[in-house]
């Protein structure tokens, strides 16, 4: 049995009011590969952030290599012997792989670069890899993604890091990319290091992960051997309730047709889509990244320019306005809530009465505590956790932000509901609530268009599943005909690899 | 129901934390400074000059312009925008007013004109902005020089002088330091200020469009999701403010009595700098007519209080350049220590 490398002991963070730790413990192994699994905000990203130095932790213990260890900031993380391989590369794109790999690391002689010792020690650490094939003096923004990432576990192994963190590795990547990047960790693995792997794609995990450590709000709910788990029993630990408690089972029948689309098509996406909804349907719409599910609710809406094509709410056809097509009975809840969906700054008050004023004014004067009162009921129907109407929206959580954009479309009473990843970044019991509230809106007749990356949400809260590729819709089917595998290879454009 | 009849004490600490951070900052830096001049003013040997009604009512006079001008300007920082053209544009309403008393127009007629004339020069730029997609920094730059021109082009490239018999008296009396009537306190330009003060104070707050304003300047994506007409809005907040910069124009011929076409250069300055002292955030979303209106007094006591002190000019420009700054600075702690 390897030997410990990484021991997190009880440690806990809060933030304010908020705790995003409770406790946590987890080990790292010598030549072994942890996977860290969790929903957005199970506390993944502060564990990582308190393990690189980035923040300090309220309590608890940490040991490398069996030293005490508490870095007083990512320097001297590094210096340790903790790598983070992000999401976002940190490379400085107009330096060469071997000027990024030494950066702040330079060998010298009195301040003069020893170059070829450098190339040395970069090849030495390629070669570990297999990727000697790897052009070390071109700037790496020339680089595919891939091989910069390649450069970021050089740099890693050129400090001598004991343990390197993978956060998301796979998410920009390409399936020919993932293989190679999976064949780098087998090696970093035989070489001893200590490897912490965050994903959500479980599929990838079981590939590569030995162990795993489930989060779930801030503790740790369960680890151990992957061999012999079951794909359920890992997401029953992520979402702490049993699938079917998570997914509500209201019925709906779909009604006469509400929207119909034909051959719409946008600036780059979507391509030639056509498809028709009916009240008291959801329609999930699954692809890649890319795949133009984003631009398609944005076409939808006339937020992007439409360039051919024809939408058609309840037999009219609407103006290319979004003030036109709002008015027709679409509303739309943006994936990127600090960018587009909400004011930040303003009322939840002001956020969920933007799209339909009317109510409250007269001769374009409003009547603020009539507004109170209808904001305040929609606050209470969808429990919405705030200390009035009037509280800014950059103070609430993500779950509650979520909700308030989601009362802004109830609020302007929206016939079609175009939600896109409405469930990203929020908490379990949000989402359970949203699933809830979603199937009662269809049950009541609305329309919904559900864009999502999550494949089980997709499957188990909608009618119809449309899966998305290079802004077409390569086909539609009913939920109970897909599978996530299913889905995923039809996105790909592929049949099945593994 | 029993719930809703609890609620309204919650909001109303909150609302009063909104007036606490929006408002009483430039307020209290407003008294700080008064209180700084009144003290250092009787220490002279020969002072009791600054705190009296005759400076309080010359102060207000000559705050007036810039006070105006800077209302309009406040909804444009509010919906992230800025007018560079406002100080030119000032000049041009001047001299158009100029031109049309010396050709025998009436009053009425003539002040039309020169509101007009404001109105239509921010309709330019707010079209301009909207329809270009260039930002307002680079639109306005550009009509700033465009309405310097063309107010050279009225006044045939020298000043607009009517005959003060065409000078109507109560013109000259807007922003006369000296007050015809006991009653009245303060000069009847003054009192416009305030009154138009108030009702764009009510606009920003309780209108449907104030709302949209503050919509744009927070999150022009938001606003266009919801459907609000983001380009007429943003025409109507220009136009509206080009309104107050005609009104500023004719404050400005009523204190020269002439249509000077370079008098506004660089005047645009100072009424920025009242929104942001104010509290205005030039990335748009925040900003206050109380504030702006409260950051056009600061400048204008500082450099009535360093008068009263004998401190030449440089060291009042001094003193309002570090006012900028720490106004900005101390907002933006504050801001931070929030989100924090």
């Amino acid at each position: 049995m390897p030997g410990v490398l990484l021991r997190m002991s009880d440690v806990s963070k809060s933030f304010g009011a908020t705790r995003a730790l409770g406790g946590v413990s987890l080990e790292a192994r010598g030549g072994e590969v942890l996977a860290l699994i969790g929903e957005n905000g199970a506390g993944k990203s502060t564990l990582m952030k308190i393990l690189s130095g980035a923040i300090a932790p309220d309590g608890g213990q940490m040991e490398l290599a069996g030293l005490p260890y508490a870095p007083s900031g990512p320097q001297a993380a590094r210096r340790a012997g903790v790598a983070m391989i992000y999401q976002e590369l940190n490379l400085a794109p107009h330096l060469s792989a071997v000027e990024n790999v030494m950066l702040g690391e330079e060998l010298s002689n009195f301040g003069v670069v020893r170059i070829g010792a450098q190339r040395q020690r970069v090849r030495q650490a390629l070669e570990l890899l297999g990727r000697h094939d790897l052009p070390i003096d071109i700037p790496v923004g020339d680089l595919s993604v891939a091989d910069q990432q390649v450069v970021e576990i050089v740099r890693a192994l050129a400090i001598e890091a004991k343990v390197i963190v993978f956060d998301e590795p796979t998410s920009s990547l390409t399936q020919h990319d993932v293989e190679c990047l999976f064949r780098v960790i087998e090696k970093l693995k035989r070489s001893g290091i200590a490897i912490i792997y965050i994903s959500h794609f479980l599929e990838e995990v079981r590939r590569i992960a030995d162990r795993y450590t489930v989060l779930r709000d801030g503790s740790a709910a369960g680890s151990g051997e992957l061999a012999g788990v079951s794909e359920s029993q890992i997401i029953a630990l992520m979402v702490g309730r049993s699938v079917d408690e998570l997914f509500p089972s209201v019925a709906h029948t779909p009604g006469e047709v509400i929207l119909s689309l034909d051959a719409l098509t946008g600036p780059v996406a979507p391509r030639d889509v056509s498809f028709e909804l009916r009240r008291g349907e959801i329609l999930g719409v699954a692809g890649l990244v890319g795949a133009g599910r984003t631009e398609l609710l944005r076409c939808l809406l006339a937020l992007d320019p439409v360039r051919s094509g024809t939408v058609r709410v309840a037999g009219t056809i609407p103006r290319a306005t979004p003030r036109a097509r709002i008015r027709a009975g679409l509303g739309l809840v943006s994936e990127d809530r600090k960018g587009e969906g909400l004011a930040q700054r303003e009322s939840i008050a002001d956020n969920v009465t933007y799209s339909r004023l009317g109510p409250y004014s007269r001769l374009g004067w409003l009547n603020l505590r009539r507004r109170r009162t209808a904001v305040q009921h929609w606050m209470n129907q969808l429990s919405v956790k705030a200390r009035s109407p009037e509280q800014q929206v950059e103070h609430l959580s993500g779950g509650n932000q979520q909700k308030v954009a989601l009362a802004r479309v109830l609020h302007q009473d929206a016939d079609v509901l175009l939600l896109d990843e409405p469930t990203r970044g929020i908490d379990v019991g949000t989402k359970a609530e949203i699933y809830r509230l979603m199937a009662a809106l269809a049950a009541e007749g609305k329309a919904i268009i559900f864009v999502s990356s999550y494949f089980s949400e997709l499957l188990s809260v909608c009618d119809r599943v449309a899966v998305m590729a290079r802004g077409r819709v390569r086909e539609i089917r009913p939920a109970d005909q897909w599978t996530s595998s299913s889905i995923l290879s039809c996105a790909l454009g592929v049949e099945p690899a593994l | 129901m029993a719930s809703n009849n609890l609620q309204p004490a919650l909001p109303l600490a909150q609302r009063g934390g909104d007036l606490l951070r929006n408002v009483l900052g430039p307020f209290l830096a407003l008294v700080f400074v008064v209180g700084v001049f009144t003290i250092a003013d009787n220490l002279q040997t020969d002072g009791g000059r600054f705190a009296t009604l005759k400076n309080a009512q010359n102060v207000l006079v000559q705050s007036a312009t810039v006070a105006v001008a800077a209302l309009g300007m406040t909804m444009i920082i509010i919906s992230a925008g800025i007018d560079l053209s406002a100080g030119t544009t000032m000049a041009l309403c001047a001299t158009v007013l100029a031109w049309f008393l010396r050709e025998n127009y009436s009053p009425a007629v003539s002040v039309a004109a020169a509101l007009g004339t404001g109105c239509l020069a921010g309709f330019c730029n707010g079209t301009l902005i909207s329809r270009l997609r260039v930002v307002p920094f680079i639109v306005t730059l550009g009509t700033m020089t465009i309405y310097l021109g063309l107010a050279k082009i009225i006044g045939n490239n020298t000043m607009v002088r009517p005959f003060p018999a065409q000078v109507p008296e109560w013109m000259r009396e807007l922003l006369s330091p000296r007050v015809q009537h006991e009653w009245m306190l303060f000069a009847p330009g003054v009192w416009l200020v305030l009154l138009l003060a108030i009702i764009v104070s009510a606009v920003l707050r309780y209108t449907v469009f104030g709302r949209h304003v503050f919509a744009i300047g927070s999150n022009e994506s938001t606003a266009r999701l919801c459907g609000i007409n983001v380009w007429v809005t943003r025409i109507a907040v220009y136009t509206i403010a080009g309104f107050f910069v005609g009104v500023a124009g004719l404050f400005q011929f009523s204190r020269l009595t002439v249509g000077d076409p370079t008098s506004g250069t660089g005047k645009e300055l100072p009424i920025i700098a009242a929104v942001v002292i104010g509290g205005g955030s030039l990335s748009g979303g925040r900003g206050s007519i109380l504030g702006t209106l409260t950051g056009a007094l600061i400048m204008q006591v500082i450099s009535s209080g360093c008068t009263a002190l004998r401190q030449p000019n440089p060291i009042q420009e001094i003193i309002i350049g570090s006012i900028i700054i720490a106004a900005v600075t101390v907002d933006q702690i504050r801001q931070r220590r929030q989100t924090a």
